[in-house]
């Protein structure tokens, strides 16, 4: 708990200023409060039921002084709570999305994007929530009590002890309250995300379960979460239920317990306050315990706050504190001076724990400027392969050495951007089709931006959509079709004028004309590039300078084609597999 | 929002002038009166435990306000005459203090209850509202998950789903009972003093007034960061979703400029929500502090002048004593409205929230105007008989006017006749497609990407309703057969392949929910998948979770294909099932995969022309016209645009 303030107490920053100023103004609004009702027993004692319309003229006008600056106070305070917990909560996200973008690719496979979205948002919400209570609440409470009980004991220390003694009975059945609640709202959290992670799911998939008429199995799942958050967090509520009853229990027993002992007192000494107790005093006795025992239930309105907040908190850390496993080196190289790539006696597993290698004594040399393709069967490691080239991952064992140096020698930026990668999965992004080719360079000029949709045959169907290069690409690239997306995911990198080029299996949903014609292109305008093309169709590799066959994350073969085709047995059954009946034209 | 981007730049400039979205004054203008009277059907369940809770927190607010009232007559009566007393008798004042006890015993016992059955009939609400919501985006037409993000339907789960949930179980018993408690401390002010009564309640209207014009500012500031949160997840999710190739692009910085922007607006609007709702309080506390003075000079004048005073319990002059304990009820009285106010926010977003939760629920669902039904059957010297076995055979019920049912076989048979198709209005998709699929046949789709083949079978799949001409199936109109039993016919196989948290078993399983393990393991052999999921670390039961996403491509398309085997229906779409499977691996699938195709009607879509070559026909589209049709031999022998995409994939040979 104490290491989680820590953490997050170095979000406060510049709201420092603003979270102590708004402690001060509460301060000064409880020194109000407890003034007014002392002014307000003067009143009714000297001047109203004295008769004393000067009196009360006089105590009027003190009244609405300490009014106004109660008002005052109390306004400054509320403002400056606002503005320092919304501020505190503004840099923890910022901290959070800012460490997301160091991320390295094994830190987003950790992740998932619903849970980093709650993290950042509900989670956040109620560490905000918690924080803005903690610094008006928090404050205000113990100042209350003990203004109130510095109050209470100069009127009449014997009563005054009976409700100090109340307190440990309030403070230990809110304990057990709390702690039997808490764990609930764990489990109820968790379930929460699984619910949100059904619906994600179903709106991914909705094609699927309409298709497979999965409409109520999908229904009878979602309700069966749903019923255990019911469950569970009506039985959380209702032992927060005992909250108010416990706190009225304490309260009325304190009334009960100091009306039948003040009457005894006010008797014996005949209501004298020089000597013993007056009525007035009774009375003001018990709006301080009141007081008192109000500022415990605020306190355990925060720790309420906090217990739920702290499972956001502790969520919130685990993406503060996760640390990218790739770091630039002391002094890094700032330029990559060619496009050659060399692998030398390269292992790679995922997990440290895993007995099989995903990349298993990879050695393989690549010439500036070559293209080269790579194929192999599901699951060979072909992506993996590629992922090492831009340091996506770092190597387990051996090394990655593109222009000739360790990829970890030089500066993580300065590979990428020589390195331009098209992935399997691509996303584009809500905005322009310019917008999103920018990606590549920022400051690519419309000429350059045409002529890279022309090399990556993309140009065709912009200029035919409505608003051309203007037209909005919906979330996803929802409103484009898979061989249009995959195009234009070519000329977003095509734009960074890389020196290495990588395409994985970038050209699946194209059809074998225009995937010819981007291949074509690609070899014309931009020959010095190194290119790898990782393909399915041996058509798409079988003029490259060399092709490298996976298999189970060890080369099983390389060479070109006409080689492969003398002496791989693997590389033969695909060419056959895909030429097909060709021979009987 | 715009408006708000801007001034969030500088948000010190103007801070009084606001848009505060038709919250001027009164934010109670901003409670939607339908959306509070629907919401209070869901209820409906729990009538009684609702009059048992609204009882209870009746006599919680009774034992609270009398407590307050019986202390001061606590004194006056019962301890103030025993001052001088020589032999003082403390038993009435025993017995007072003893109705006393009863009166918080009762007190706390009602709130103990209300708040534990409160606590049931709030969740109870909440997870019957879930449940609808998400039993009725079910039904809804695809067309719907085109328009809408994921992240804008999310948040109703989440954001609005979580508002409603505050206010019923926080805001709703505390409003209630304030409001109690507000009519029962005026009744004893009215009983003490019309006069002074009066005077409390004109300045009360204006306190309203005043807290109504913070609140509404506050409220109106709480709505735009509502919709600042929508616009903060739809991005996080959008770029989270797309990390991976922020970080290929290095596009962080950029990502993160983008960000600060919207993160700033959220603290823009977060920070002059709560400020407005922060100094309410306050506000609330120091206006009750002047009606304290103001009443306590008023009374003091009237008392010394003698005026008469009217109260309900008669005519009397006004006494000091009457003034005394009228101070204490005006305190009583600020109270409650303080704390109606806190509420105010909450309220006016758990409407909004349920106001946008019942917009999605109130979406048109996809209509199903089909009678004709799908059942198994039995063939008896050529009688088609029903039957709820699980046969190898299907037959179509179709009801006849007269009641009665005529039963006809199903083949799989497939025509569009003269289709036209547009998704969205004056966007013609598909122009005069005909295409007839005899049973049996195996019918390719090849065209350029965007050609309109996925379109195609989206439409016989009943997703989408065509503009004109017509799609049959068997004979029948696919219109007049339940939606539900067109699709139960047809399997599907998309290339986008979504698996569902659970293990690979329960995935399998989708297909068809009552197949046996050895079934689904069957499927999985067949499609050459067993292999592989035999290597995950627990096999057949390993927990597939974030959609697979720790399988590849065409691992998850091999999968895909297998649940399609399962539910072994008897018309098969295949949109390019295989293009992540290398072409080795599909020739080993090859093999399974012609055996599941044998006897069904198999729509294939394959830019990979070897998967089509040997269909039985293969219809080329071109701009949503079918350009070339006919078998492989015919249209290469025809020298037309098949014939160029054949060979254009060896061109470079």
């Amino acid at each position: 708990m104490i290491k989680l303030i820590k953490r997050l107490a170095k979000c406060v920053r510049e709201y420092k200023l603003t979270s102590v100023l708004s402690a001060v103004f509460v301060g000064l609004e409880v020194v109000m409060e407890v003034l007014i009702p002392l002014e307000m027993a003067n009143m009714i004692d000297f001047g109203i039921n004295a008769g004393d319309m000067a009196y009360v003229t006089k105590s009027g006008v003190k009244l609405l002084i300490f009014a106004l600056f109660a008002i005052l106070f109390g306004n400054l305070a509320g403002r400056c709570c606002a503005i320092a917990s919304s501020g505190f909560a503004k840099n923890i996200r910022h901290d959070m999305y800012y460490n997301i973008q160091n991320f390295s690719f094994s830190n987003i496979d950790k992740f998932s994007t619903s849970s980093l979205v709650t993290r950042m948002t509900t989670d956040v919400s109620n560490v905000q929530n918690a924080y803005q209570m903690l610094i008006r609440m928090a404050f205000r409470s113990p100042m209350m009590m003990i203004f109130s009980a510095v109050c209470a004991f100069r009127i009449y220390p014997k009563l005054a002890a009976v409700f100090v003694a109340c307190l440990p009975v309030l403070m230990v059945g809110l304990c057990i309250i709390m702690t039997k609640t808490h764990p609930i709202f764990k489990r109820v959290f968790k379930t929460y995300d699984l619910l949100n992670q059904k619906v994600q799911e179903n709106l991914r998939g909705i094609r699927v379960v309409k298709s497979f008429i999965r409409e109520d199995h999908e229904i009878d799942k979602f309700e069966e979460t749903s019923e255990s958050i019911r469950s569970d967090f009506t039985k959380a509520e209702k032992n927060l239920a005992w909250n108010a009853p416990l706190m009225q229990v304490c309260s009325y027993t304190c009334m009960i317990i100091v009306s039948w002992l003040g009457a005894k007192a006010i008797v014996a000494c005949g209501g004298d306050p020089a000597i013993g107790l007056s009525t007035g005093n009774l009375m003001s006795l018990i709006t301080y315990a009141m007081q008192i025992l109000m500022s415990v239930m605020m306190l355990s309105m925060v720790f309420v706050m906090s217990t739920i907040a702290r499972e956001g908190a502790e969520r919130i850390c685990e993406v503060l504190d996760e640390k990218s496993d790739l770091t630039n080196c002391e002094s890094p190289l700032e330029t990559v001076p060619d496009g050659s790539i060399s692998f030398e006696h390269v292992n790679f597993s995922y997990s440290k724990t895993a007995d099989k290698l995903c990349l298993d004594d990879i050695t393989l040399n690549i010439k500036s400027g070559e293209t080269v393709g790579i194929i192999g069967g599901t699951g060979s490691s072909k992506s993996t392969l590629v992922q090492m080239i831009p340091r996506l991952y770092d190597v387990t064992g051996g090394s990655v050495k593109v222009g000739g140096h360790d990829v970890r020698e030089y500066d993580l930026e300065a590979l990428r951007d020589s390195v331009a990668m098209v992935l399997q999965k691509n996303v584009l992004f809500s905005g322009t089709v310019k917008e999103n080719l920018r990606w590549g360079n920022e400051n690519a000029t419309d000429d350059e931006i045409i002529e890279a949709c022309k090399l990556a045959q993309a140009d065709d169907f912009i200029q035919k959509m409505p608003l051309g290069y203007d037209t909005y690409i919906e979330q996803g690239g929802s409103n484009v079709s898979g061989g249009q997306k995959q195009r234009l995911c070519i000329a977003r990198a095509l734009l960074k004028k890389p020196k290495v080029l990588i395409l994985d299996d970038s050209t699946s949903a194209v059809d074998t004309k225009t995937d010819a014609l981007i291949r074509g292109a690609l070899k014309e305008y931009i020959p010095d590039t190194t290119k790898i093309i990782i393909a399915q169709r041996i058509a798409s590799v079988q003029d490259a300078d060399k092709i490298i066959i996976l298999d189970d994350g060890k080369i099983a073969a390389m060479g070109t084609h006409e080689e492969l085709m003398a002496t791989s047995d693997i590389y033969r059954e695909v060419y056959e597999s895909q030429k097909g009946g060709m021979s009987d034209d | 929002m715009t408006d708000n981007a801007k001034l969030s730049q500088k948000p010190n400039e103007r801070p009084g002038k606001r848009p505060t979205n038709g919250a001027k004054g009164a934010p109670i203008k901003n409670i939607d009166l339908a959306t509070v009277k629907r919401l209070l059907t869901y209820f409906k369940g729990y009538r009684l435990k609702m009059i048992f809770v609204l009882v209870c927190i009746v006599l919680s607010t009774v034992a609270s306000v009398s407590s307050s009232l019986f202390l001061k007559s606590l004194i006056d009566d019962y301890i103030e005459p025993l001052i001088g007393q020589a032999v003082p008798n403390f038993t009435p004042l025993i017995w007072a203090l003893c109705g006393m006890g009863c009166l918080y015993l009762t007190g706390i016992l009602s709130s103990l209850f209300y708040n534990r059955v409160m606590a049931e009939v709030t969740q109870g609400v909440l997870k019957n509202v879930r449940d609808e919501m998400f039993r009725h985006m079910q039904t809804l037409p695809v067309k719907y998950f085109d328009t809408h993000t994921h992240g804008d339907v999310m948040s109703y789960y989440t954001n609005d789903a979580d508002s409603l949930r505050m206010m019923l179980s926080q805001s709703l018993p505390q409003v209630i009972q304030s409001v109690l408690t507000l009519v029962f401390v005026s009744l004893s002010m009215m009983y003490q003093s019309l006069l002074l009564t009066a005077i409390v309640l004109v300045f009360s209207f204006f306190m309203l007034k005043l807290v109504g014009a913070v609140a509404g500012k506050s409220s109106g500031y709480f709505m735009s960061s509502q919709r600042s949160i929508a616009g903060m997840n739809g991005y996080i999710e959008e770029m989270i979703n797309g990390q991976k190739v922020v970080k290929v692009f290095n596009h962080e910085e950029k990502a993160k400029e983008n960000f600060d922007e919207r993160n700033s607006e959220l603290c823009f609007n977060v920070t002059n929500a709560n400020k407005y709702a922060n100094t309410l309080m306050p506000l609330m506390n120091g206006l009750g502090y002047m009606l304290y003075v103001i009443i306590a000079i008023v009374g003091g004048i009237l008392a010394i002048n003698g005026v008469t005073n009217i109260g309900l319990s008669g005519v009397n002059t006004l006494t000091l004593g009457v003034i005394a304990s009228f101070l204490q009820l005006s305190r009583s009285f600020c109270q409650p409205i303080g704390q109606v106010s806190q509420q105010i926010n909450s309220v006016i977003m758990a409407v909004s929230g349920a106001k946008r939760i019942f917009e999605l629920i109130d979406e048109p669902s996809e209509e199903d105007t089909g009678k004709i039904t799908l059942v198994n059957c039995t063939e008896k010297n050529g009688k088609v008989e029903e039957t709820n076995a699980f046969t190898e055979e299907w037959a179509w019920k179709i009801p006849k006017d007269d009641g009665s049912f005529e039963y006809r076989k199903l083949l799989g048979e497939v025509r569009l006749e003269h289709v036209d198709f547009s998704y969205e209005k004056g966007k013609q998709v598909l122009y005069d497609v005909t295409l007839y699929a005899e049973p049996g046949q195996k019918v390719a789709l090849v065209g350029a990407t965007g050609a309109g083949k996925t379109t195609i079978t989206n439409l016989i799949n009943h997703f989408y309703d065509i503009d004109s001409g017509v799609i049959t199936y068997d004979g029948i109109n696919i219109k007049d057969i339940r939606k539900d039993d067109l699709r139960r016919s047809m399997g599907i196989v998309l290339q986008d392949v979504n698996l569902f948290t659970g293990t690979v078993m329960e995935n399998l399983r989708y297909g068809r929910l009552d197949a046996t393990d050895e079934e689904c393991i069957a499927a999985a052999e067949l499609v050459n998948a067993d292999s592989f999921i035999r290597m995950l670390p627990q096999g057949y039961n390993t927990v597939l979770s974030g959609d697979g996403s720790g399988l590849s491509q065409g691992q998850r398309q091999l999968i895909s294909i297998a649940r399609a085997a399962v539910a072994d229906p008897p018309v098969m779409i295949l949109d390019e099932a295989t293009s992540s499977i290398d072409t080795r691996t599909e020739s080993i699938v090859q093999h399974g995969m012609d055996a599941l195709m044998h006897g069904r009607t198999v729509f294939v879509i394959a830019h990979r022309l070897s998967t089509v070559r040997n269909s039985d026909v293969i219809m080329v589209l071109e701009n949503g016209r079918i350009i070339e049709r006919g078998n492989h031999d015919k249209l290469i022998a025809e020298k037309g645009k098949y014939y160029q995409l054949y060979t254009g994939a060896f061109e470079l040979e």
